[in-house]
């Protein structure tokens, strides 16, 4: 098996789909050149051709309501929003439309549209280049959104993304691009709105999607040697969730923390947790805790992004809490 | 009328006078409907516009697909969509074209290439484009056409959608149906200049102002745009002017407009489209006895549709988690 970094993944899957198939093709902004989209484009234009690989111009709205009519009209494309902020500029299309149709239509009209879509925390880019919208996207009936925190899914997913006959927001992390992991050669699909368990353990259960999925496993190596045994749950899709493996898990550990990289208020991990306290309130030996960003907006300056995003330290802390176990520090 | 420049075959007028037609029974039947309290949802009537609906469809193909947005029920007929189906659609019932989740408001016939109409205003023009892309990735020479008001021309979707459409070439006619209202709201009142088709100059699109109640014009105009889409040349936009008689919604003349408007609309409703087309075919030589012909046939077909749509069931409860995605079963 080859080992390909999370960014080499993305690349190999749009190579593969386009590859394979004459309806697919990429619009957004930032696809010729790689201060967008890193090397996750690299050179697909020279591969597939400028018609196929259009960097489109500044217009989130008409590119993301084109894409979802190429859709409509039989076309399978991959649209391309390199800053999820600046995604919002097409929320109608994308939520009064994309989401919309098949149950409008009573499923007589499909949109098999994957939208692609770049969290890019840190480097004091602020709160207009680094937000995480994925709770807000996932909270709207008729999208699907999955968020890879490993190469292996990043190529998987996106490939699932694309064989759904359905809009899938595809959500990607730049602080991953450059983890790596064994990635098959073949075209492989993993299925949307089913998670992993990353780390088997009996003490307590972290739920955790994306790059807290990373943190997550980094946090249950440290408390490993701290005497703690912990289940790291990575999601994968926000949504569908999937809520019996958080369930399957929870009775067994009676714990659960919920690692998040977006807003903790009306957030993601709010979502996760009243699921479970509906569903398993009486396998919990204690409260449901949350780890997710401060309800403020991403700041600049490297000494509060330090501060802002949270890290394995803040998830090993707070599985602590749940535990009981207060830290010497 | 433009005749005269046409050539145009008596059959085809009176094919575009028999489509006019049955939008205005039809809508003047759901006006009274609504009045009568049998249909609830919104319906925004095109009552004094249906000139453009059949003049640009009388030139398209099943394979050209239309969009449009909150009046499109002339879009839907004009494009060959079932009458009986949208009517039960405004009655809310299975038989509905989209089976009780739509109203008048979301119509939908994929099998004559209208993929929807949305009232989220200026929201399909965009869609109108990407399926213009699809065809031109596909080498195929199918049009699209994007139906929409003077009020969607205030939008940021129109303006990029226009630059895409020009910058891509794209086989895409952008039809604004400028009937001055937006709403209660004048074209004076949001505008600094009545000026809608310059947009068109700013992209480096061929567009065209006309008459929209001239019926003969519109399809014209119309075929030379499609013809220069399908050979390649790209979008045109057309801004047809003509007059909403009816209210912003539903049956009431004057409801939020007032009376100044009412002095206007007795002046457009001496253009009706119809009467001017029937005028029109009289002059071809068509007799009024043929002519005389078709109003029965339109309103027997309307009877009929009216008592599918009583007939038709409502959607049954279990219906309503259904088809959130394609291919799947119930909602989460």
């Amino acid at each position: 098996m080859r080992t390909l970094s999370y960014a080499q993944a993305i690349h190999e899957a749009h190579a593969q789909l386009l590859d394979r198939d004459p309806r697919v093709f990429v619009i957004g902004q930032g696809l010729w050149n790689p201060w967008y989209a890193g090397t996750t484009l690299k050179d697909l234009d020279k591969a597939f051709g400028c018609d196929r690989i259009l960097d489109s111009p500044v217009s989130e709205n008409a590119t993301t309501g084109a894409a979802i009519g190429a859709a409509i009209a039989g076309m399978r494309p991959i649209l391309f929003h390199p800053r999820m902020d600046f995604m919002l500029l097409a929320i109608d299309p994308i939520v009064n439309q994309a989401a919309n149709w098949s149950y409008l239509f009573s499923a007589q009209v499909s949109v098999p549209l994957v939208i692609r879509s770049v969290i890019n925390r840190g480097g004091e880019q602020g709160a207009q280049h680094s937000q995480a919208l994925h709770a807000m996207l996932a909270h709207i009936p008729g999208l699907k959104v999955v968020m890879p925190s490993t190469a292996y899914d990043a190529k998987g997913l996106l490939i699932a993304a694309m064989e759904d006959n359905n809009p899938v927001i595809y959500i990607d992390d730049r602080w991953l691009y450059e983890t790596t992991s064994d990635v098959p050669e073949d075209c492989y699909a993993i299925p949307i709105g089913k998670g992993i368990v990353r780390r088997e353990g009996r003490d307590i259960t972290i739920a955790s999607i994306s790059y807290m999925a990373e943190e997550a496993m980094k946090a249950g190596l440290s408390l490993e040697k701290q005497g703690i045994d912990v289940e790291v749950i990575d999601l994968r899709s926000a949504k569908p969730l999937d809520i019996d493996i958080i369930l399957k898990s929870v009775k067994k550990t009676g714990r659960l923390v919920v690692a998040d990289g977006g807003w903790k208020m009306f957030g993601f991990a709010a979502e996760v947790a009243a699921s479970v306290s509906e569903r398993a309130f009486h396998d919990l030996k204690g409260p449901i805790l949350r780890v997710c960003l401060p309800d403020i907006p991403a700041p600049t300056s490297r000494a509060l992004e330090e501060r802002y995003y949270p890290r394995a330290s803040d998830i090993e802390k707070t599985v602590k809490k749940s535990l009981n176990i207060v830290s010497v520090a | 009328m433009s005749t005269e420049t046409n050539n145009v075959k008596p059959a085809l007028l009176q094919s575009m006078y028999q489509t006019m037609l049955r939008i205005r029974l039809i809508e003047e039947r759901v006006a009274d409907l609504v009045e009568a309290g049998e249909i609830l949802t919104p319906c925004h009537l095109t009552i004094g516009q249906e000139a453009i609906a059949a003049g640009v469809c009388a030139n398209l193909k099943p394979t050209d697909s239309i969009w449009g947005g909150h009046r499109s029920h002339g879009h839907y007929l004009a494009k060959g969509g079932d009458i009986k189906k949208m009517l039960a659609e405004l009655f809310g019932k299975a038989g509905g074209c989209s089976k009780g989740r739509g109203g008048s408001m979301h119509l939908v016939a994929p099998e004559v290439g209208l993929f929807g109409t949305v009232p989220l205003v200026a929201a399909t023009i965009p869609l109108a484009v990407g399926a213009a892309m699809a065809s031109k990735l596909r080498n195929e020479v199918a049009v699209s056409v994007s139906f929409f008001g003077d009020g969607a021309t205030e939008e940021g979707h129109f303006h990029e959608s226009l630059n895409l459409a020009a910058l891509y070439r794209l086989p895409v006619i952008f039809v604004c149906e400028n009937n001055f209202y937006a709403s209660h709201m004048h074209i004076s009142e949001r505008r600094a200049k009545d000026n809608i088709f310059k947009a068109g100059a700013t992209h480096g699109i061929p567009a065209e102002q006309i008459d929209g109640n001239d019926v003969l014009l519109v399809y014209d105009t119309a075929r030379r745009a499609i013809e220069h889409a399908r050979s390649g040349g790209g979008p045109t936009l057309l801004e047809c002017r003509t007059y909403r008689w009816r209210g912003h919604v539903g049956p009431a003349w004057d409801l939020d407009v007032g009376l100044k408007r009412n002095d206007d609309l007795k002046g457009w409703m001496k253009r009706d489209p119809i009467e001017m087309a029937r005028t029109e075919l009289i002059k071809l030589g068509v007799s009024s006895e043929q002519l005389g012909g078709i109003d029965p046939e339109v309103r027997e077909e309307v009877d009929a549709a009216l008592a599918f749509a009583r007939a038709s069931q409502y959607p049954l409860p279990e219906e309503l988690l259904k088809n959130l995605f394609v291919g799947e079963g119930e909602a989460q």
